[in-house]
C-alpha cells in the first residue's frame, strides 16, 4: 500500500507538469487551429531563464517571475514574427506547421549555441528537497508543491476564461474569429493573451520539471512537449480541463508502467504516442468527449 | 519525345560527373558528394508523400533508421554480430540474416514499405496537424525500440564495422533510379491522383479517387526509397546508432524540400544540393573569429542560421525555388507531343 501511495504521488506530480504544458497547447490550438510545435521549447526557455536568473539573483521567486516574463515574450514574438504574417496572408495550414517547426528548431539551436548541449545541474532552494510524509509514503516537498500549484493555476485559468469579459472574448474567438472582429474586439491582443497564458504555464512546468529532474538541456522541451500534446489530445483538444486530465492520465501511466512492469520500463516514452494513435483511431474527441466544433475550453 | 532526350542527356551527364568525381576528386569531396546523393534519394522520396500528395508527415527518420538497421544486420557476418552484441546475445533471426549488398538494400526498402503499410492504417485516418504529430511519434517510437530491443539492434551501442560497399557510384545509380521512378509515378495516373488529393482531398474523393489507397501507395513508395537510402547511409558510414536517426534528419529533409519547392522533384534535388553543399560551406560559422572579429567558437550557430532560413523562406518565399514546377515539364500523357 505504501508503495502504491508513493507511486501515486509520483504520478500526480509528473502529471501536473504535463498538465501545465498541455493547457498551452490546447488553448493555442483552440484559437488558431495550430499545433504550436515551439511550445515545448518555450518551456525550455523558461527553465533556462530561471536557471540564469537564480544563479544571478539567488531569489527563486524572482527567478520564476523572470522566467514567466521571458517565456511570455518568446510566445508573443513567436506569434508576431512567425505565425501572424502567414495567417494574414491566408497561407495554407502546412506552411504554418513548417514555420512552427522552424521556430522550435531555432529556439533549440539558439540555446544550444548559448549554453552548450551538455545537461546542466539545476540549482534550487533546499526547501524543495524537504521530505514530507503523506499516508505513510515519503515524498519531496516539490512534488506536492507542483500539484497544488497546478490546481491553483488551473482554477485561475478556468475562472479567467469563464468569468471575465476577456476570457469570454477568447472563447468566442475560438468559435469564429471574423465575427469576433466585427464585435469590436481586438483579436490580435486576445491571441497574444492566449500565448501569454500558454507560455507562462509552460514556463512554470519547465521550471518545476527542472527542479524535479535537476538538470536542464536545450532539447529537454522536445519530448516533454510532444507528450504534453499527446496529453492534450487524450483529454480532448480544445478543452482546458481535458488537457489537465490528459496530463494526469499520462503521468500516472508512465509512472505505473515503470513501477509495476519494470521489464518494459524502457518503453515509457512511447506510451504517449501509443495513446495518441489509439485515441485518434477510436475516440478522436478525447476523454472529455467534446465536439470540437461545438464547445471550447 | 523531346523530354526523354533531355532526360537521357541529363542522366548521362550526371553519370559522367560521378565517374569523374569518383576518380579524380579528393576523399573529402567524394564523401560530401556521397552524402549529397543519399540526401537526394531521401528528399526526392520524402517529397512524394509530403509535397506531391500533400500529406504533411514527419516520419523519414523512422524509415531511414529501419533501412539502416536492416542493411547493417544483413551485411555483418555472424561472428561480427556475436562480437558486437554486448548487452544481450543476438537473437537467432539476427544471426541467420545475411546477404550481399544490393539484395540487402532491396530488403531494407521492402521492410520499410511494409512498416509503412501497417502504419498507413492509423496515420491516414487523420489529416493535417494530427498526421504530422502521429508520424513524428512514429519516429520517436522507432528510436525507442532501437534503443530497447538490444537482442536485435544492440541498443544504444549501435552497430559498427559494417562493410563499406556503398561508394559514390552505387549511391549515384540508386539516386538516378529513385528519381526516375518517382518522376514516372508523378506523371502517371497515380501521380495525378496524388496531386488531386493535395489540392482538395474531398473533391478527389468525390471524383472517385480512392484517397486512402493512393496515399498508402505514396507512403509505401516513399518508405521504400527512404529504407534504401538508410541502407546506403549505413554502408557508407560503416557505423550506426539510434541517435543518428533523430528528428534532426527529418528537419533537414524538410528544409530541403521546402527550399526547393514542395511538390517539385527537381526542387528536391536542387534543394538537397544547396543544403548539403551549403552546410559544408557554412561550417565557418561554427568556427572562432567570425567575420574577422575576435570571437569564440560557436558550435551550433550553423543550425541557428538554418532554422532562421527555413522560417524566412516560409514567410517570404513560400513557394521555394521551383514552386511545384519541374525543370523539364512533361505532358501528362505518355507519348503525347511536348
Amino acid at each position: 500500500m505504501e508503495f502504491f501511495t508513493q507511486q501515486f504521488l509520483n504520478g500526480v506530480s509528473l502529471g501536473s507538469m504535463y498538465a501545465l504544458i498541455a493547457i498551452g497547447y490546447t488553448m493555442v490550438y483552440g484559437v488558431l487551429r495550430l499545433i504550436n510545435f515551439a511550445h515545448g521549447d518555450i518551456m525550455m526557455v523558461g527553465a533556462f531563464v530561471a536557471f540564469v536568473a537564480y544563479e544571478i539573483s539567488g531569489s527563486f521567486i524572482f527567478a520564476v517571475l523572470i522566467a514567466i516574463v521571458a517565456a511570455s515574450l518568446t510566445g508573443i514574438l513567436t506569434y508576431k514574427i512567425a505565425y501572424k504574417p502567414l495567417i494574414n496572408k491566408d497561407a495554407p495550414k502546412i506552411s504554418l506547421l513548417i514555420t512552427a517547426i522552424g521556430v522550435s528548431f531555432f529556439l533549440e539551436n539558439l540555446f544550444n549555441m548559448l549554453f552548450g548541449g551538455i545537461p546542466k545541474p539545476f540549482n534550487y532552494p533546499e526547501i524543495f528537497d524537504k521530505n514530507i510524509e503523506i499516508f505513510g509514503a515519503t515524498t519531496s516537498f516539490v512534488s506536492i508543491f507542483i500539484v497544488i500549484l497546478t490546481i491553483f493555476v488551473l482554477s485561475l485559468v478556468l475562472w479567467y476564461l469563464n468569468k471575465t469579459k476577456q476570457g469570454i472574448a477568447i472563447k468566442a474567438l475560438a468559435f469564429d474569429i471574423n465575427t469576433v472582429k466585427l464585435m469590436g474586439i481586438d483579436t490580435d491582443v486576445m491571441i497574444m493573451i492566449v500565448f501569454v497564458i500558454g507560455s507562462s504555464l509552460a514556463s512554470l512546468g519547465g521550471v518545476f520539471y527542472a527542479v524535479s529532474y535537476p538538470s536542464i538541456e536545450p532539447l529537454m522541451g522536445v519530448l516533454v512537449g510532444l507528450k504534453a500534446f499527446a496529453a492534450a489530445v487524450l483529454g480532448g483538444i480544445g478543452s482546458v480541463v481535458g488537457a489537465a486530465l490528459g496530463g494526469f492520465v499520462l503521468g500516472f501511466s508512465e509512472i505505473f508502467i515503470v513501477a509495476f512492469f519494470p521489464d518494459i520500463a524502457g518503453y515509457k516514452d512511447a506510451i504517449a504516442f501509443i495513446f495518441l494513435i489509439f485515441i485518434l483511431l477510436f475516440k478522436p474527441s478525447g476523454i472529455m468527449g467534446i465536439d470540437f466544433e461545438k464547445s471550447r475550453f | 519525345m523531346k523530354y526523354f532526350i533531355k532526360m537521357f542527356i541529363l542522366v548521362s551527364l550526371v553519370i559522367g560527373a560521378i565517374y569523374y568525381a569518383g576518380n579524380y576528386l579528393d576523399s573529402y569531396s567524394v564523401m560530401v558528394l556521397s552524402n549529397l546523393g543519399i540526401f537526394i534519394i531521401l528528399a526526392v522520396s520524402y517529397n512524394l508523400i509530403n509535397g506531391v500528395t500533400g500529406q504533411f508527415s514527419l516520419e523519414p527518420n523512422g524509415f531511414v533508421a529501419i533501412g539502416a538497421y536492416v542493411t547493417a544486420l544483413l551485411l555483418l557476418n555472424s561472428e561480427a554480430k556475436i562480437d558486437q552484441f554486448m548487452l544481450e546475445d543476438p537473437s537467432p533471426l539476427i544471426l541467420w540474416m545475411n546477404s550481399s549488398f544490393v539484395p540487402a538494400l532491396l530488403v531494407s526498402g521492402v521492410v520499410a514499405s511494409l512498416v509503412a503499410l501497417t502504419l498507413a492504417f492509423p496515420v491516414f485516418r487523420v489529416r493535417g496537424d494530427y498526421l504530422a504529430i502521429v508520424t513524428l511519434g512514429f519516429g520517436f517510437i522507432i528510436r525507442i525500440v532501437a534503443i530497447n530491443q538490444t537482442e536485435y539492434t544492440n541498443g544504444s551501442m549501435g552497430l559498427s564495422a559494417i562493410p563499406q560497399y556503398a561508394n559514390l557510384m552505387w549511391i549515384g545509380i540508386f539516386a538516378i533510379i529513385c528519381t526516375i521512378v518517382i518522376l514516372n509515378i508523378v506523371y502517371s495516373k497515380f501521380g495525378r491522383a496524388m496531386k488531386a488529393i493535395r489540392d482538395d482531398e474531398d473533391a478527389a474523393n468525390a471524383m472517385g479517387v480512392n484517397t486512402f489507397k493512393i496515399k498508402t501507395y505514396a507512403f509505401m513508395t516513399s518508405a521504400f526509397f527512404e529504407g534504401v537510402g538508410g541502407g546506403l547511409l549505413a554502408s557508407l558510414l560503416t557505423t550506426i546508432s539510434p541517435e543518428q536517426f533523430s528528428f534532426m534528419l527529418t528537419f533537414q529533409l524538410l528544409i530541403i524540400i521546402v527550399l526547393g519547392g514542395l511538390g517539385s522533384t527537381s526542387g528536391a534535388i536542387v534543394g538537397a544540393v544547396v543544403v548539403v553543399i551549403g552546410s559544408e560551406w557554412l561550417r565557418f560559422l561554427d568556427e572562432p573569429n567570425l567575420f574577422g572579429f575576435e570571437t569564440e567558437a560557436h558550435p551550433g550557430l550553423r543550425m541557428v542560421v538554418f532554422s532562421a532560413i527555413l522560417i524566412l523562406i516560409m514567410l517570404f518565399a513560400r513557394r521555394g525555388i521551383f514552386g511545384d514546377k519541374e525543370i523539364f515539364e512533361r505532358d501528362g500523357r505518355r507519348g503525347s507531343k511536348s
